[in-house]
């Protein structure tokens, strides 16, 4: 294939303010030459607030932007010239699907040979063969978001901005569109921004996720390491379900730390780091025993409600001290006698969880 | 039989009225041009044959076409403004709009007499200025009836306009910046034709309701550019014969409905196929 366009852009301390309201507030991160980077948050997190500033429809009020090192602060959204893809596919309504994708080759003065023969290869990229001479609304939702994602890239941009592109898609669909993302960022090699409200998404495309709350970046590494090393509580929250649990007396030593749990004494491993008077658990790493293990962490609780998931069954129980707990097991793991009000062991290995 | 549902009922009498006051009377005005002064269609062989009436027809056409043109034209402008301009800018056009949209037609066009006839306001500044030596003649002729038309009709092609630039999806305009086109070229090949189906609807709105005027061409044109509307006026009240009036007022109808039959058979098509 062709040689790849990818873009390195830096964000150096953006700020955006509308009237007092501060929607941005010192965000500084390098995205990576051919990354693929989620921008994740609740809706009024500023995440697409900094799509737009990357893509020159909004001016940063304070901070720099720079595209392969050079400045670009002040670049108008045409110069940068990134490939955007938005919810409601934005699509030409007057032109037909071939029309739409060869619009940027034209205003790039692509020659007209050229101009077909990328518009009959980009269709084909995005396996829409035999519907280039339709309109956008002769198509279906999945096939009008294909289309905007192949004249987004018909151009080859050095960075392609995607605002929750999927967003109203049903489920089925939308993981699809999630496929077909993922592979045209392995094809192509081109950077790629990705703003979503849906944690799945998130950890699902990106080789690293940004985290936004109030404007401000709360984290940016891998899923992985968001979703088990989270920085700080809202991380830790907005990636899924977790367990919180309050110890007192925390002392560590070089073999780890431990802490008390309502009257149990609890061991963490090393690894989790700096201990602190508050310790978090995924649901998926605890287990249900019928007595305490000795060669793990165990804490009676009581079996308050079971949500059946299919694959998955969700579990809520309550310690005695009255701390909500939240387990998610293999339903097929689950003996078929368990029901509210059984009086269950909750264990798991020192090597899990997090101090937050 | 398929039974009527309430609304469907609600409309009944707005119905009836007008059944009764447009569609009873040209039935009454088409029964006159094949019967007076005798039964036959010579009513319509004199209108089609007349040289003055195939004259007037074709200044009609002439002048409701510039019309048309300039009006959607301008109040493109003008729309553009009042949906994407500023605030200020915004209540200044409405007013702009709204304003002479509740001032009589007559009193608009006496108006615009009393700006632009050759001892006018125009003219007397103009003059006075070192401008013009002499005054220039800019009613009693199409110029006039062009320039009152075009007044008239703004608003009429503003809100059809309107609301099509309302429907237009903020982020195709973007995405078409974001993908390198410049502001004329996202206003020329993404915004305009976004709209079209407006401005089609706005010439269609304004060409049909220009077919028909009466009093602005009867005084802004000062009887020197008779109009179908005002000739039809004369061969009833003036000339008294109604067979002619009659034949010449289907022979307008007649080709108004064609018109929008087609008009909005070519609105069709950008459904899906």
């Amino acid at each position: 294939m062709k040689e790849i366009r990818a873009a390195e852009i830096g964000a150096e301390g953006i700020g955006k303010s509308f009237g007092s309201f501060a929607a941005l507030t010192d965000v500084s991160l390098t995205i990576g030459r051919g990354e693929f980077l989620t921008l994740l948050g609740p809706s009024g997190s500023g995440k697409t607030t900094f799509l737009m500033i990357l893509a020159g429809f909004e001016a940063a009020t304070c901070g720099r932007l720079r595209l392969d090192g050079a400045d670009m602060t002040h670049t108008p959204a045409e110069a940068r010239a990134f490939g955007m893809v938005f919810q409601g596919y934005a699509l030409f309504p007057h032109m037909t699907v071939e029309e739409n994708i060869a619009f940027p080759l034209k205003v790039q003065r692509r020659s007209g040979a050229e101009v077909k023969r990328r518009v009959a290869e980009m269709v084909e990229m995005v396996g829409l063969g035999g519907h280039g001479h339709k309109r956008p609304s002769g198509l279906s939702g999945g096939q009008q978001q294909r289309v905007a994602l192949a004249r987004a890239l018909a151009y080859d941009p050095p960075v392609l901005l995607l605002d929750e592109p999927f967003s109203a898609l049903d489920k089925n669909l939308r993981g699809q569109m999630q496929d077909e993302v993922r592979r045209l960022h392995r094809d192509l090699g081109t950077t790629f921004v990705f703003v979503t409200h849906d944690q799945t998404e998130a950890l699902a495309l990106s080789s690293r996720v940004a985290i936004f709350n109030h404007g401000v970046l709360q984290q940016i590494a891998p899923p992985k390491e968001v979703y088990e090393r989270p920085a700080n509580r809202f991380v830790a929250e907005f990636l899924g379900t977790i367990n919180i649990l309050p110890l007192t007396g925390v002392t560590s030593g070089s073999d780890g730390a431990s802490g008390v749990f309502e009257g149990q004494t609890l061991r963490m491993a090393a690894s989790l780091g700096a201990p602190t008077a508050t310790f978090a658990l995924r649901p998926e790493y605890m287990a249900l025993h019928a007595g305490a293990l000795p060669d793990r962490n165990s804490i009676p609780a009581t079996l308050v409600d079971l949500t059946y998931q299919g694959a998955e069954t969700q579990l809520a129980l309550k310690t005695p001290g009255g701390v909500g707990l939240t387990l998610s097991q293999p339903t097929a793991a689950l003996p078929g006698s368990l029901a509210p009000g059984a009086q269950v062991w909750v264990t798991w290995f020192a090597d899990r969880g997090i101090f937050l | 039989m398929p039974s009527l549902s309430r609304p469907t009922l609600l409309i009944v009498p707005l119905m009836g009225f007008m059944v009764l006051t447009y569609v009873v009377p040209f039935l009454g005005v088409a029964a006159w041009s094949v019967t007076l002064p005798e039964p036959g269609l010579g009513q319509y062989q004199a209108a089609l044959t007349d040289p003055l009436v195939l004259s007037v027809f074709l200044r009609t056409f002439r002048v409701c076409l510039v019309v048309t043109v300039i009006t959607v034209g301008a109040s493109y402008m003008v729309t553009l403004l009042w949906v994407r301009g500023t605030r200020m800018q915004r209540v200044l056009i409405e007013m702009c709009i709204l304003i002479p949209f509740w001032i009589s037609v007559l009193t608009r066009a006496f108006g615009w007499l009393a700006l632009l006839s050759t001892k006018g306001i125009l003219n007397t500044w103009a003059q006075n200025l070192g401008f013009l030596a002499e005054p220039l003649t800019m009613v009693r002729n199409e110029f006039g009836v062009v320039v009152g038309m075009v007044h008239f009709l703004i608003p009429f092609a503003a809100f059809p306009l309107a609301s099509a630039m309302r429907a237009v999806d903020e982020r195709a305009l973007l995405a078409a910046r974001g993908m390198g086109a410049g502001r004329t070229r996202v206003f020329a090949q993404v915004f305009v034709p976004m709209t079209a189906p407006g401005i089609l609807g706005a010439g269609l709105v304004v060409f049909v309701f220009a077919l028909g005027f009466f009093v602005t061409p009867a005084i802004l044109g000062g009887g020197r550019s008779v109009m179908a509307a005002e000739l039809i006026y004369l061969r009833i009240f003036q000339s008294p014969n109604w067979g002619l009036g009659a034949a010449i007022s289907v022979i307008l109808m007649v080709t108004v409905g064609g018109l929008l039959a087609v008009m909005m058979r070519r609105a069709r098509p950008a459904a899906p196929r």
